[in-house]
């Protein structure tokens, strides 16, 4: 198990979450469809849950692993809220393009 | 038992006011105004009694009540100090006092305020009695500030006409001016011996080595600024005069024969203070003969008969200042006391008169009084004749003792005073001749309802006149009890050591020729060739400055009410425009960055997280570098 790991190495577990997460945040930043966005946070929540997972294996430290839980837990309640707000957003004005829904205007 | 009795004394008239203040409308005009009265009675009963203990014993009483203010080394207890002069002060204050209260009774019975004048003038009475016995100069502030708050809710008592309301105004403001002389006195004064008691100053100054001479002529005379304002001397003169907006009785009371007395009896009190300041004292002598001489002159011109009265008051105190700046206090005193007697005894003459013709003041109008009235002419002939200078009645003695001291000094300013005697006996006879001599000048109607006052008012008029011709019994010449009874006072020896011999007869005969001089010119020209003067618009020359008073109203006027006028316009207009379009101009900025900033909250999402993602890399980028 061990050597498996060592072949492997930390600093590919590194690249796999830096681009997962780069991945997450082009999705924030490019998409309009709010549901696509979320899915672009979830993207960038479980590129950080990775790299919790891949350093408390390695360093032999279980706190990571309990991080990830709570990170999970956090992130389910989140998405619930979120979804629900869109929703109604929905039900009021028929879109969910977060480039009409500037009613946060100054 | 003393402090008691001094207690009665003070709070008497104080309660006079509060009664009648809150209660006096309820009891009645008749009821208010005797009560009032008999508040300034027993103020003067008790006033009797200690007048008498001190005449026998020559001893001071002092009362302590309690301490007032304590810091440090520096303590001022609330005390009073009854010796011989504020006693004597009190006699006349209360005893005037209580005849004008009586003459008031009838005077004012048609006001519908009576009740609120007689409180006036019962507080007013409260703060002369506490600046006079006070023991030190604090409680002499207290009713040094009363009397100038009375004195100023009565000019201005028929509140319903605004030019009484300035002269009021006038007058309070003016005497603030003085004020703040007597004040900054007090503090230099306060701050050099650490202390404000008469008694413990005296002793200070006495017992000091080497005293700082010049700080003490400051603080003499900023004293005399403030005795200038409350004794109207040039330059703070203009306010009495106009004082002359209140009722008569006020006009007799506070303006002639009390309140304006109060500097001289401030100077007389310090005298140890001025007498190390010979350079103040010339100052005072010099400000006192002009000031006798300017009012003399003026009033030689007015037309009102109370006017003439104020401005002959205003010369009365300059030659009092003259005593006082020649180190002849007791002679100052005397003066005060006599023309306290007949001052009075002439404003309640005039009041006589005005209320006769209902409010006619100008002398133009009036003309062979003496026909309907007997006892106010006569009355008015002896206060005259005293005033003027004429033996035997009592200003021939107060008026020839300053004369003469004035002689023995400084011939230019026995020069002024004289003349200035010599005009007093021109303009007071000028009056008297214009008001009771000759036919009516009046209306018809006036004339048929031409009367001799009631008793009320006839009788402090007798007792005033009385006293005008036998009051220069205190002090005769060679023989002087009020020299004696003040002599502990002072420390210089009284001035009537001189004997008497040529010199002193031949100024004595010049002083009453001069006054006979003056009253034959006025004789001749508004008795025998019945010369009145001229209306408003006719008058011309000197007669017209001197009618408009030097014009030194219109010159404080241009100088001080137009300069200030002037600047504070420039400070409204420019500095403060300026100062609050800077302050509203940095308002605006921030309101346009505000409006500016908005612009950024597209409420764009989108563009939201965009900017929070770059700013979160450059924060990243940046600690990367700086590891």
């Amino acid at each position: 198990m061990s050597n498996i790991l060592n072949e492997i190495g930390i600093e590919n577990y590194i690249f796999l979450s830096v681009i997962l997460f780069s991945i997450g945040v082009c999705g924030v930043l490019y998409r309009r469809n709010a549901i696509i966005v979320f899915m672009s946070i979830e993207i960038m929540l479980n590129a950080v849950n990775l790299l919790f997972v891949a350093f408390s294996t390695y360093h032999q430290d279980p706190q990571g692993q309990i991080f990830v839980f709570f990170s999970m837990a956090v992130a389910a309640a989140e998405v619930a809220v979120g979804l629900a707000i869109l929703v109604s957003i929905f039900k009021n004005m028929g879109t969910i393009s977060i480039d009409k829904l500037k009613n946060l205007k100054g | 038992m003393d402090t008691n009795l001094a207690l009665l004394l003070l709070l008497a008239p104080f309660l006079g006011f509060l009664f009648n203040i809150f209660f006096g409308k309820s009891i009645g005009k008749t009821a208010s105004g005797i009560l009032g009265t008999l508040t300034v009675v027993l103020s003067f009963a008790v006033t009797l009694c200690f007048f008498t203990r001190i005449n026998a014993s020559q001893e001071a009483i002092q009362i302590q009540l309690f301490d007032w203010i304590q810091i440090s080394n520096f303590k001022v207890d609330f005390g009073f100090l009854l010796d011989q002069l504020s006693v004597l002060w009190l006699l006349f204050v209360t005893g005037i006092g209580s005849l004008i209260h009586l003459y008031s009774i009838s005077y004012m019975h048609d006001d519908e305020n009576m009740h609120k004048f007689f409180a006036y003038l019962n507080l007013f009475i409260f703060f002369m009695i506490t600046l006079v016995i006070g023991s030190n100069l604090l409680v002499l502030f207290i009713g040094w500030e009363g009397v100038g708050l009375c004195s100023y809710l009565l000019i201005g008592f028929w509140h319903k006409n605004q030019d009484f309301n300035d002269a009021a105004k006038k007058a309070f403001i003016m005497n603030r001016i003085g004020d703040l002389g007597l004040l900054i006195g007090i503090f230099i004064l306060g701050s050099m011996f650490s202390t404000l008691d008469y008694n413990s100053l005296q002793a200070a100054i006495s017992g000091a080595t080497n005293l700082d001479v010049t700080t003490l002529s400051i603080a003499a005379f900023c004293l005399f600024i403030g005795a200038c304002g409350k004794s109207a001397q040039i330059p703070l003169y203009t306010w009495l005069p106009d004082a002359m907006a209140g009722p008569t009785p006020v006009s007799a009371l506070i303006h002639a024969a009390t309140m304006v007395t109060a500097g001289i009896f401030m100077i007389t009190r310090l005298n140890y203070v001025f007498d190390l300041a010979p350079d103040v004292q010339n100052i005072i002598a010099i400000v006192g003969a002009v000031t006798s001489l300017v009012a003399a002159t003026i009033a030689l011109v007015q037309t009102d008969i109370k006017k003439v009265l104020a401005y002959s008051t205003v010369s009365q105190l300059g030659l009092m200042f003259l005593a006082l700046g020649l180190g002849a206090y007791e002679v100052a005193v005397f003066h005060v006391i006599t023309h306290a007697f007949f001052k009075a005894c002439l404003f309640l003459g005039s009041g006589s008169v005005i209320h006769a013709l209902h409010g006619e003041q100008d002398m133009r109008n009036m003309g062979g009084l003496k026909k309907w009235m007997g006892v106010t002419f006569f009355t008015f002939l002896i206060s005259s004749l005293a005033i003027s200078g004429i033996p035997p009645f009592s200003g021939f003695f107060s008026k020839d003792e300053i004369l003469m001291v004035a002689f023995e000094h400084n011939k230019v300013l026995w020069f002024i005073a004289s003349l200035a005697s010599l005009l007093t006996a021109f303009y007071m006879f000028r009056l008297l001749y214009l008001t009771f001599f000759n036919d009516f000048r009046g209306t018809e109607k006036q004339k048929n309802h031409l009367h001799e006052s009631p008793a009320l008012i006839t009788f402090p008029l007798i007792v005033l006149a009385i006293l005008a011709a036998v009051g220069g019994l205190i002090s005769l010449p060679t023989n002087s009890w009020l020299n004696g009874y003040l002599a502990p006072l002072f420390s210089k020896e009284a001035h009537e050591t001189h004997h008497f011999g040529t010199q002193e007869y031949s100024l004595m005969a010049i002083a009453v020729v001069g006054g006979l001089v003056g009253i034959g010119i006025a004789f001749s020209k508004y008795l025998k060739q019945k010369q009145v003067p001229e209306s408003d618009e006719n008058i011309t020359g000197i007669a017209k400055t001197l009618y408009n008073k030097y014009y030194v109203d219109e010159a404080y006027d241009f100088v001080f009410v137009k300069s200030i006028n002037g600047l504070s316009n420039f400070f409204r207009d420019q500095v403060e425009t300026g100062l609050s379009s800077a302050v509203l101009g940095l308002g605006k900025i921030t309101n346009e960055i505000g409006y500016q900033g908005k612009k950024v909250q597209s409420g764009s999402i989108g563009l939201y997280v965009f900017i929070f993602v770059l700013g979160l890399s450059a924060i990243l980028t940046f600690l990367f570098l700086a590891q």
